[in-house]
């Protein structure tokens, strides 16, 4: 069983988002980058399939020439081959990225019976790509997924909804959507690293093209400040009570 | 026309009434939603395959009826069914859109990105139109009109059921459903331990609330994956969430910015999430926790909660 996992290069934003003077993108200057937090649980569940039932694990981008930091960091948990679908930064939209993201899928020379995606990427939240990949390879595809199993040709993913669980079996090849608490990931290990160093990054140029929903501007929403009352320390259980008699929450 | 997904879900009430906002609006209703007052037009999808959720079925559904703009909930379902409506129309998803406004044929809308603490402006042309509306974006209501209610059997066949749900897992007994919880207790790295959340499910109890906790405390293993608030766990809209030893990232905020009041019972007054708080209490939650649970069972065992 062949694994692919596509990420996503993400900014680790911190306490505040801060932009570019032409508010088209944040202000990156002074910030780290991480895998979008679905897709770090994307690669760890790739490789648990792996280890299970064998197989090869790739991961995929589509980015700038720095997603390769991404790329590595995927390879140092144990990933065995990388791909860079390689972009000059901008962002690119869902169906854009879908179809570059796809054109390099078919170029791989071995098929792939599962394609892992995060749920939605940390920064755009399209929630849409996974979709538009698994249509084009006219492949089925579950989104959301916080469990997964594979037993001979069939695939069981478990989707968590209102306290409760929705069971889909689905047949491969397929498409799925990961959440993150699906696992926990693993870390790099040093041997990881020194390998992820040395291992060569397949290199894609795609074809941009336009998309009918168009960017004007980001915004940082303002701060909802609210005015707080501080209903004191240690001591303040009655009048916290009296709040919440005041909501109607306790009689 | 504008198609309005309806399921069991209650933020597709919300998306409903935000629909309105694009003029006359149909309602396609998967299941056994009541969408009366809502709307003046409903269709009820029937089909003898359709027993259960089967996000190509639905998709297949939505574009059997050509529809000139389609708004769905910003749940997975809605997200899922419009992404598959998008990709086989190979048009945009405007996905957790918060707010839209019509400029001759195109849609100027602002869209959450970041779970909702970075805002982006676009424009939304071509035809049809595909978004999804944030969850707690607006609040449901009612339109004041009499609903007339149609059935609709769309054309289905066996391809559109290769993802289907086959089987369901109920939630336990009595649980409260943290996103629709009246309250909720939420504990972050403050808390200390998971034994610590015992004193957290106590109040919670008390208040007939539910538990939840920043993303710290579930990768640390505290509490389940499930519980978690925030950006890659649940949107929570409670009428009052008790924010305890958690600082306050933007992680968790756009998780709980749902609620309508906050209260927050934390040692450091500087912590970011003190500045989003109706009420704070400054102190060791490990104190002043037990002793509001104290306080309440001086109205009786059960705390004199008002369950709803």
């Amino acid at each position: 069983m062949n694994v692919l996992v596509c990420v996503k290069r993400v900014p680790e934003t911190g306490a505040r988002i801060t932009l570019t003077p032409d508010a088209q993108a944040i202000d990156t200057s002074l910030l780290g980058f991480t895998i979008s937090p679905h897709e770090e649980c994307a690669v760890e569940e790739a490789l648990r399939i792996m280890e299970q039932h064998g197989g090869t694990t790739t991961v995929l981008t589509l980015g700038p020439a720095a997603a390769t930091e991404q790329l590595q960091n995927a390879l140092a948990m144990g990933i065995g081959s990388a791909v860079l679908v390689e972009t000059d930064g901008g962002d690119w939209s869902a169906e854009a990225t879908a179809a570059a993201l796809v054109e390099a899928i078919r170029a791989q020379s071995e098929p792939f019976g599962v394609l892992l995606f995060g749920n939605e990427a940390a920064d755009t939240g399209d929630y849409q790509v996974g979709v538009r990949v698994a249509h084009a390879l006219g492949m089925p595809c579950v989104t959301g997924i916080k469990g997964l199993a594979i037993d001979g040709e069939k695939l069981t993913a478990r989707r968590e909804v209102g306290g409760g669980w929705e069971i889909f079996e689905l047949p491969l090849p397929s498409v799925v959507t990961v959440k993150e608490g699906i696992n926990l990931p693993r870390y790099a290990s040093v041997q990881g690293r020194l390998r992820a160093k040395k291992t060569e990054i397949e290199r894609i140029h795609p074809q941009p093209r336009a998309s009918a929903l168009e960017t004007v501007k980001l915004v940082v929403p303002p701060e909802q400040e609210t005015h707080v009352e501080i209903l004191g320390g240690a001591d303040a259980a009655t009048r916290v009570v009296a709040v919440l008699r005041e909501l109607g929450l306790v009689a | 026309m504008t198609l309005c997904l309806v399921d069991d879900d209650p933020v597709s009430l919300e998306t409903l009434t935000f629909a309105r906002r694009l003029g006359d609006v149909e309602a396609l209703v998967f299941g056994e939603a009541d969408v009366d007052g809502y709307v003046e037009r409903a269709r009820r999808v029937v089909h003898e395959l359709l027993d259960e959720y089967a996000p190509e079925a639905w998709a297949q559904t939505i574009v059997e009826l050509e529809p000139d703009v389609v708004v769905a909930p910003g749940t997975d379902r809605g997200h899922e069914v419009l992404a598959y409506v998008a990709a086989r129309l190979d048009v945009p998803l405007a996905a957790n859109v918060v707010d839209v406004s019509l400029d001759g044929d195109v849609f100027q809308l602002t869209r959450q990105r970041w779970g909702g603490s970075l805002l982006e402006e676009a424009r939304l042309t071509g035809t049809p139109k595909l978004l999804t509306v944030a969850p707690h974006a607006v609040a449901a209501e009612p339109a004041g009109v009499a609903t007339s209610v149609e059935e609709f059997t769309p054309t289905l066949s066996d391809e559109h059921f290769r993802v289907r749900v086959t089987r369901r897992e109920e939630p336990t007994a009595g649980t409260v459903r943290l996103d629709t919880a009246r309250v909720v207790v939420g504990g972050g790295r403050g808390v200390g331990s998971k034994e610590g959340f015992e004193l957290l499910e106590e109040l919670a109890n008390l208040l007939g609330g539910a538990v939840g906790g920043s993303r710290v405390v579930t990768n640390l293993g505290w509490r389940p994956h499930s519980d978690q608030v925030g950006q890659t766990g649940a949107r929570i809209a409670p009428d009052l969430y008790i924010a305890c030893g958690v600082s306050g990232a933007i992680q968790h905020i756009v998780g709980c910015k749902g609620a309508k009041r906050i209260l927050v019972i934390n040692k450091d007054q500087n912590a970011p999430i003190v500045a989003r708080a109706d009420w704070a209490v400054i102190g060791d939650l490990h104190e002043v926790v037990p002793a509001i649970v104290a306080e309440l069972r001086k109205n009786g065992p059960e705390g004199g909660a008002r369950h709803c």
